[in-house]
């Protein structure tokens, strides 16, 4: 709303092709309420339903709480390591011309269209003690299949493609320009990225990794067949959901769901918050 | 019963422009009989044809037999359910009553039409020297297992050491002790048995699978010859995966007959005969004899006997905080 208010107030009534902003806002609302709030607010109920003990014990069980430690640190780890190497990725496809490029570019959604299980097996296959990476690993002590490295291997593979795209328009729209003029004043590169690259690609590349962490929280069908599934251990959040289930829990498995939701709310709206804080440091400095 | 005959005669007259009618069953089953039922499938279509004219074609789905339950429960039409164990057809008459409580005395051996055990499979030599379930528990050695709250076959397994643990260490918290060294010395829980069989063969983890027997056979005769050696222990369990018609579904899709004559099917000669072919252990005495030789003997545990009833042993093993949680628990790292 803030923002909406703030980019309006100085022009005047910016010509809008949507008409009736009240209609539009109103139906907006009633759309994400139908979409996202009805059935997030179905599985509130739902974690209730055997009252406030059978929600604790299961929620904040020993095991739970591994899970969760799990999930969300593997997704936070998969979504710093995207966070550089998407950066990169995004940087290299837009400011240079290689041979095959087009090629790599098409590979980056790749991760998104894949069926996820189809990612899991071929990353477990990789990466098992006798697969192709993994029995160079192995004689190493790095085991990744079948371990918390092997999460975080396949929240890599699913998040990338959201930092790459959410980078790659703004990197386009900045242009060269400026960075050549910042250099041709006698900046350094590393200055020339801090100072003129980074602040413009900030909100985009925070949307970016919050995407990809976002995504990595959920994910279980690429996980599952790469973590090794042991509680205490390498088991994920969603994966206990799917046990609760399994036991005909369904009480528990939305007890876990509601820790999960208000966990990555709360982070998600950290990274909101961290956008919007550097957007207004930007137009100040601007 | 009128209401049913003018059910009958209504679809009949339905579906009289099929002529002869063309049925479709699925069949929702466990883990590791994928092999078993493309054949009898095929067999059973024929004999169908052949008998009754007409067509019938089966679908088949397999997983965790948990799983596949709760699957029909949620709403999954199966015509027929063929799971790994009694419990999981029980939970579908008690929470969905998708079929009679009394399922289980519609067919003739306990609904069972054969019976399996489980074994051990291990890698060409048995480098770490695996003969009994005591051996499971040794520092060193890395056990692969389905998990018991997901995989009939899973369950099997844990219930055949429980009691091995109780007989041999005497008291519960020894079984539970013993439980939780084997359970430390798991690396992977896969949800049905055919995942462990993967991560065994395919991914090379493991020095021993505890597996059904069938698929055991299937890894050492199919999968990778000379690579892997059945162990038999010197005492296993009576696993009895039971067969049923789905009432509710059957009678609402007016597929009673066929549904019904597809599991008698499993009984007939021809059917025991696959099920022998597929490393089950055939029900009828003359077909039993002549595969005798692929069987060994060994003692085995019987649900009701040594164990408890299923509801007992789920009870106290596999629901939530019940033995397994605990043993998971302890064996964390």
């Amino acid at each position: 709303m803030k923002a909406v208010l703030a980019w309006a107030s100085p022009v005047q009534r910016p010509i809008s092709i949507l008409r009736g902003f009240r209609l539009t806002l109103g139906l907006s609302l009633v759309w994400l309420a139908v979409i996202v709030l009805l059935p997030l607010s179905a599985v509130f109920v739902r974690g209730f339903d055997e009252g406030w003990r059978h929600f604790a014990e299961v929620a904040f069980s020993a095991r739970a709480w591994a899970a969760y430690q799990l999930s969300f640190g593997a997704a936070l780890l998969a979504a710093a390591i995207n966070a550089v190497l998407g950066l990169l990725l995004a940087y290299v496809l837009v400011r240079r011309r290689f041979p095959g490029r087009a090629l790599v570019d098409a590979l980056v959604d790749l991760p998104i269209a894949l069926p996820t299980a189809v990612a899991g097996i071929a990353l477990s296959a990789l990466h098992a003690q006798n697969g192709w990476i993994g029995q160079w690993l192995a004689p190493l002590g790095l085991d990744l299949a079948f371990s918390p490295a092997g999460v975080v291997l396949a929240l890599v593979f699913i998040g990338l493609p959201f930092v790459v795209r959410t980078l790659q328009p703004v990197l386009e729209d900045l242009g060269r320009s400026q960075e050549e003029a910042a250099l041709s004043l006698g900046a350094s590169r590393v200055r020339v990225f801090l100072r003129v690259v980074l602040p413009a690609i900030a909100p985009a590349w925070l949307t970016g990794v919050g995407l990809a962490f976002a995504r990595a929280v959920g994910e279980y069908g690429s996980v599952i067949f790469i973590a090794g599934n042991m509680p205490y251990r390498s088991e994920i959040a969603p994966l206990l959901i799917v046990i609760q289930l399994e036991q005909y829990d369904y009480a528990g498995a939305a007890a876990i769901a509601v820790v999960m939701l208000v966990l990555s709310f709360l982070l998600l709206l950290g990274i909101n918050a961290l956008q919007a804080w550097q957007r207004r440091r930007q137009e100040g400095v601007a | 019963m009128k209401l049913r005959s003018i059910l009958l005669l209504l679809s009949l007259v339905l579906a009289w422009p099929l002529a002869a009618a063309d049925y479709t069953l699925l069949n929702v089953s466990y883990d590791p009989t994928r092999e078993l039922y493309d054949e009898v499938n095929k067999a059973f279509a024929a004999q169908w044809a052949a008998e009754n004219g007409g067509s019938v074609r089966i679908r088949q789905s397999h997983g965790g037999s948990g799983k596949q339950a709760r699957s029909v429960i949620d709403g999954l039409k199966a015509d027929v359910v063929t799971l790994a164990l009694a419990y999981d057809i029980d939970e579908i008459a008690n929470r969905a009553q998708l079929l009679a409580p009394d399922w289980q005395k519609r067919l003739p051996d306990n609904s069972a039409p054969y019976y399996s055990t489980i074994v051990f499979l291990v890698r060409k030599g048995n480098p770490k020297a695996i003969r009994d379930w005591e051996d499971l528990a040794k520092p060193g050695v890395a056990v692969i297992t389905p998990n018991p709250k997901t995989s009939g076959g899973a369950r099997w397994n844990y219930l055949a050491a429980w009691q091995y643990g109780l007989e041999k260490y005497g008291s519960e918290s020894a079984a539970l002790d013993f439980l939780t060294r084997i359970f430390r010395n798991v690396p992977v829980l896969d949800s049905g048995a055919r995942g462990s069989l993967t991560t065994f063969v395919q991914r090379g983890l493991g020095d021993v699978l505890l597996a059904w027997e069938n698929e055991a056979f299937l890894a050492v005769e199919e999968l990778g010859k000379g690579e892997f050696e059945i162990v038999v222990p010197s005492v296993s369990i009576l696993a009895e995966p039971p067969i049923a018609v789905v009432d509710k579904i059957v009678d609402e899709r007016g597929t009673r007959a066929v549904a019904e004559a597809y599991l008698k099917f499993l009984y007939t000669e021809a059917g025991q005969e696959l099920i022998a072919k597929h490393h089950y252990r055939p029900r009828d005495p003359e077909t039993a004899a002549r595969f005798r030789h692929r069987y060994p003997d060994l003692r085995l545990y019987r649900i009701g006997l040594e164990l408890p009833s299923w509801s007992d042993a789920h009870a106290r093993h596999f629901a939530n905080g019940s033995s397994l949680d605990q043993v998971l628990a302890n064996a964390r790292p």
